[in-house]
């Protein structure tokens, strides 16, 4: 028997950030001390997270150093900017396969295949992987293999050598990613409704096909790596090290790099969808998954405190608009929520989804909309203010209750260019919330007639069918997945 | 600032200083030392984990029942039930409960009228069917004008309960959460009331929310769809092979009677244990604490039950044809996690699937270039009771299931005849300790961990002491396991194989 286990079943929710409720109970006069509220709640224990120690090298690298000595791990990454969003359309796919070849294939003096031996003998790891904005390498072990995992970890991150046979394993794995993505009707949703909103082309949803990923080389590889590691790097260790002796091991690898340069800015164009209704059929499933996207904000918009709050009540958790009505009265959801999404340096996307049986479709799709549009028309009480600001307030300190999670936090803020004291401020914005700047945002922020419309599901079950949402008849969208082209002069067979 | 000197740290020390068990003993004393345990005049044992690196807290509520005690007819009620448990209380969630409680019986008595003749097998009478239908919705809705919705999660949000949420897994139920530590008080009164006194409210439209919860695990995924016929086909007699979520027929028609019944039958403080890990003194919250999970119902422990699946004789097969893409699965009924050789099969798991080191990455990813993945793992689908140990792949494009079974079989044969390397049995050793010393970084895991041990061995202790074990697996043990399990007549398959769309003309579509 192991403590972890895997395949269970989580329940009640499917969304990680919950809230607070939209009814006033009308038998209940506001005096009325409830049993709960008669229990004592003492101040909270004095706390003050541990803040990493931040070493900017001349070079215009950053050093994190957070010392943890309870167990006896030392675990480190690299973050390196520049990911998914820099490739090229035509090679859609190139980062993810890069940050899997790169570790596979190894360095120069050891390959991929030898590195795993070596590593999983002492249950030590290094990996690779590349996201939307950054490519990473990690690296843990336990302390008394810290030097030697180290050191191999960073031969691996200077002189990676790219075989030839791994890009080909990476891309056969891809392919097998992409001829399934049609196969599970919430991988479909996710995907489809953020072109809704960024389009097809855009960098943030440009869509790896298996003629992208066959056009990538191993010179594709070797110069993402060599233009990627000219970046600014963030280096972050955290474990039971010495800080001295780390600190004195970061500088000799990292102080002799040149002068880091900067990718060049993003300077991509953002747009409100156009209200419209659109539509994916698969007749093997038996309910629908509808989303209600339109564009967000990026973090840097002096309203994230109030649009935060303003998230909580329309589809935060359990007690929020959505929940309550769509989940809990109307019984037409298991899974229901969203909200305004901020990312950090761009729009995210304003989505709310609900999963629904085929015929209920439509009720769904309805009563998720009017709570949308119910933000403006019925206004924030005070009640739902209360709450809201408790849910954030309250839970806030598990933002850095452990040290790996405040030098999380550390390395996000340094990347992306936020003032070290972001969560503090952030935290008091907050606090200061007024229903006044909550109702704002809602009317500034969210509007009904710039929502696109998506539902997958099973056409023929859906009745009554998607005309009666009144939004016109349903756009369909292919998603039929290419073929690669085949060489010239043959025929494509069937 | 507290003190760095912390259980976790002694933990480290005791684990990594174990290799030989003589030292153990003497660094387990200082770890107990952190651990509190009290067993309350109802049955109910009371874990506290002290670890007050920050000012929080977790906790694990850990009921010995999950959908293996369903009862037959009437799958998916011990997941009903955990839903159940988010309603509230007499005292929260209500404005008038003793109005509430004579609403609520009402709905009960509509709902068993509207029952009886919907199940008639002969002479049901449409017209009065619908009418009961009416008169049932119509109790319902009396009801609901006592309920104040969601007011049990409200308050503990609210006060800033992080990772809310329950889990119902085939051998046990699982409530928990984290919280600021000055709330733990709040926290007690909230969760020993729920386990206690609980009302079905809303009972009929929650049915209709995990109908909805059934529809996206199960009904519209496809290896959802493919592994609840896997497990159907692998028992015969054991509620293993049952839906754990539960057979449409059934959950629709799970009554708030049958649901009352489960906890009563169930929620005995002799079948629950509650671990809390983090910020808290036991000698100072333990009177509280008691003083709340006194009024948990005693009760005797629920007899276990009397099925054993009987031994496999004949291979069998599943085949699902539809238009996903081709996967692999099969299993052989294993023992329970009580067996001696229970760390035999976490070392073959290990051997054969951890990492790219391991056996079938190797052969079917790496060298032959046939799967895009490829496992073992054990024990599924739950380990109180003799279960599976399966294998799984999913084929790259152009390769198809029977490859990823002749392959498997490969590898699973050189279990049976050739010994395992010493580097791959001193690796699946140090990784699992290893493991273990990563996993007690996080309050939630460890809160989880201990209930689960004490529940399952009568001692948090063999969390540790499972090591022990691990150090004494040899090569031997292996094979002889593997000769003995991993044999035909003990295997289930399942697997899908990809039907091309009907009418599907145009050239190129793969969907």
């Amino acid at each position: 028997m192991k403590p972890l286990r895997s395949i269970r079943m989580l329940s009640v929710a499917a969304f990680a950030v919950f809230s607070l409720s939209a009814l006033v109970c009308p038998h209940v006069s506001a005096q009325q001390i409830k049993p709960w509220e008669r229990i004592p709640i003492p101040a909270l224990h004095e706390f003050k997270p541990h803040q990493p120690t931040r070493i900017e090298l001349k070079n215009g690298i950053v050093l994190f150093l957070q010392e943890d000595h309870e167990l006896p791990f030392v675990n480190g990454s690299v973050f390196i900017p520049g990911g998914s969003r820099d490739e090229s359309t035509a090679k859609a796919g190139m980062i993810d396969l890069f940050g899997q070849a790169w570790r596979t294939s190894g360095s120069e003096k050891t390959d991929g295949d030898a590195m795993d031996d070596l590593l999983e003998a002492k249950a030590a790891h290094i990996e690779t992987g590349g996201d939307v904005d950054s490519t990473s390498l990690s690296w843990d072990s336990l302390k008394a293999d810290a030097d030697q995992v180290y050191a191999l970890a960073m031969d691996l991150l200077f002189h990676p050598k790219f075989s030839p046979e791994k890009l080909q394993l990476a891309q056969q794995q891809d392919a097998t990613g992409i001829v399934r993505r049609n196969d599970d009707e919430s991988e479909i949703a996710n995907r489809e409704s953020e072109k809704l909103v960024y389009g097809v082309d855009s960098p943030y949803t440009h869509q790896p096909e298996l003629a992208t990923i066959g056009a990538v080389t191993l010179a594709d590889l070797n110069a993402w790596h060599d233009r990627s590691l000219k970046g600014k790097l963030i280096v972050a260790v955290s474990g039971d090290f010495d800080p001295v002796a780390m600190e004195a091991r970061l500088r000799e690898t990292f102080e002799p790099l040149p002068r880091v340069s900067p990718l060049p800015p993003h300077h991509d164009v953002f747009h409100d969808p156009a209200r419209s209704l659109s539509f994916i059929n698969k007749e093997d499933v038996n309910q629908s998954n509808i989303e209600i996207m339109g564009l967000g904000t990026d973090r840097h918009n002096p309203d994230i405190p109030s649009l935060a709050v303003m998230n909580q009540v329309l589809g935060g958790g359990f007690g929020s608009r959505l929940f309550q009505k769509v989940r809990t009265e109307l019984g037409l959801a298991y899974a229901v929520g969203g909200g305004v999404g901020f990312d950090y340096d761009h729009p995210g996307t304003f989505r709310v989804m609900v999963l629904t049986k085929s015929a209920s479709t439509v009720d769904a799709t309805k009563a998720a909309l009017a709570e949308i549009a119910g933000l403006s028309e019925k206004p924030v009480t005070d009640e739902e203010l209360k709450r809201a600001k408790d849910d954030i307030l309250n839970s806030f300190l598990f933002r850095y209750d452990t040290r790996e999670k405040v030098l999380s936090e550390s390395v996000r803020l340094e990347f992306y260019g936020y003032p070290a004291n972001y969560l503090e401020t952030y935290k008091a914005a907050l606090e200061k919330v007024t229903l006044a700047d909550v109702n704002l945002a809602a009317r500034k922020y969210i509007h009904p007639d710039k929502l696109a419309v998506l539902v997958v599901g099973n056409g023929p079950e859906i009745k009554p069918p998607l005309d009666d949402l009144g939004m016109g008849a349903a756009h369909p969208i292919d998603i039929t997945i290419p073929q690669p082209q085949q060489p010239a002069g043959q025929e494509s067979k069937q | 600032m507290q003190s760095k000197t912390t259980a976790r740290f002694w933990l480290s020390l005791l684990l990594t200083a174990l290799a030989g068990s003589l030292v153990f003993g003497q660094d387990l004393k200082s770890f107990e030392q952190k651990i509190t345990t009290k067993v309350l005049p109802n049955g109910l044992t009371l874990l506290i984990c002290e670890l007050p690196d920050a000012p929080v807290f977790s906790y694990t509520t850990f009921i010995d029942a999950g959908g293996a005690n369903d009862p037959p007819g009437e799958s998916g009620l011990a997941h009903m039930f955990e839903h159940l448990a988010f309603k509230g209380t007499s005292e929260i969630g209500t404005t008038d409960y003793a109005a509430e409680k004579v609403a609520l019986a009402k709905v009960e008595e509509t709902n068993n009228a509207y029952e009886a003749e919907y199940l008639k097998p002969v002479g049901r009478d449409p017209q009065k069917l619908a009418e009961l239908k009416k008169a049932s919705l119509a109790a319902q809705a009396e009801a609901e004008k006592y309920v104040i919705p969601n007011q049990f999660t409200e308050v503990a949000q609210s006060n800033g309960a992080a990772g809310l949420n329950a889990e119902t897994g085939l051998d046990e139920t699982q409530y928990f959460w984290a919280m600021p530590e000055n709330r733990l008080e709040l926290w007690a009164w909230l969760e020993s009331g729920r386990l206690s006194d609980v009302v079905p409210r809303e009972f009929y439209k929650e049915r209709d929310v995990v109908l909805e919860e059934r529809r996206m695990r199960t009904d519209s995924n496809p290896i959802g769809r493919l592994l609840e016929q896997f497990l159907a086909t692998a028992y015969v007699a054991h509620n293993y092979g049952r839906s754990n979520i539960g057979w449409p027929s059934e959950v629709s028609q799970i009554t708030a009677t049958e649901a009352m019944a489960f906890h009563k039958k169930y929620y005995v403080g002799s079948n629950i244990v509650v671990s809390v890990v983090g910020d808290v003194k036991a000698s100072e919250v333990l009177p509280m604490l008691e003083k709340y999970f006194d009024k948990v119902p005693g009760g005797p422990k629920p007899e276990d039950m009397t099925t054993v699946e009987p031994k496999q004789f004949a291979e069998k097969t599943v085949v699902i044809r539809e238009q996903t893409q081709p996967f692999y699965i099969e299993g052989y009924h294993r023992p329970s996690y009580r067996d001696k050789d229970d760390a035999v099969f976490d070392a073959i798991s290990d051997i054969l699937s951890n990492g790219r080191v391991s056996r079938l990455y190797r052969s079917l990813v790496r060298d032959q270039q046939i799967a895009a993945e490829a496992a073992g793992f054990s024990p599924y689908p739950g380990d109180k009771y003799p279960s599976l140990f399966a294998f799984y792949a999913f084929p790259l494009p152009g390769h198809t299931p029977p490859e990823m079974r002749e392959a498997i079989h490969k590898e699973i044969d050189k279990l049976k005849t050739a010994d395992v390397t010493d580097a791959e049995l001193a690796m699946y050793k140090t990784r699992a300790r290893a493991d273990l010393l990563r996993s007690l970084a996080d309050n939630q895991g460890l809160a989880n961990a201990l209930a689960e041990y004490q529940t399952r061995y009568g001692d948090w202790r063999e969390l540790f002491l499972q090591l022990d074990r691990v150090d004494k697996v040899t090569k031997d043990d292996i094979k002889r396991v593997a000769n003995q399990v991993f044999v035909a007549s003990n295997r289930t398959s399942a697997q899908i194989e990809t039907e091309a769309p009907a009418g599907n003309a145009k050239a190129g579509g793969t969907q």
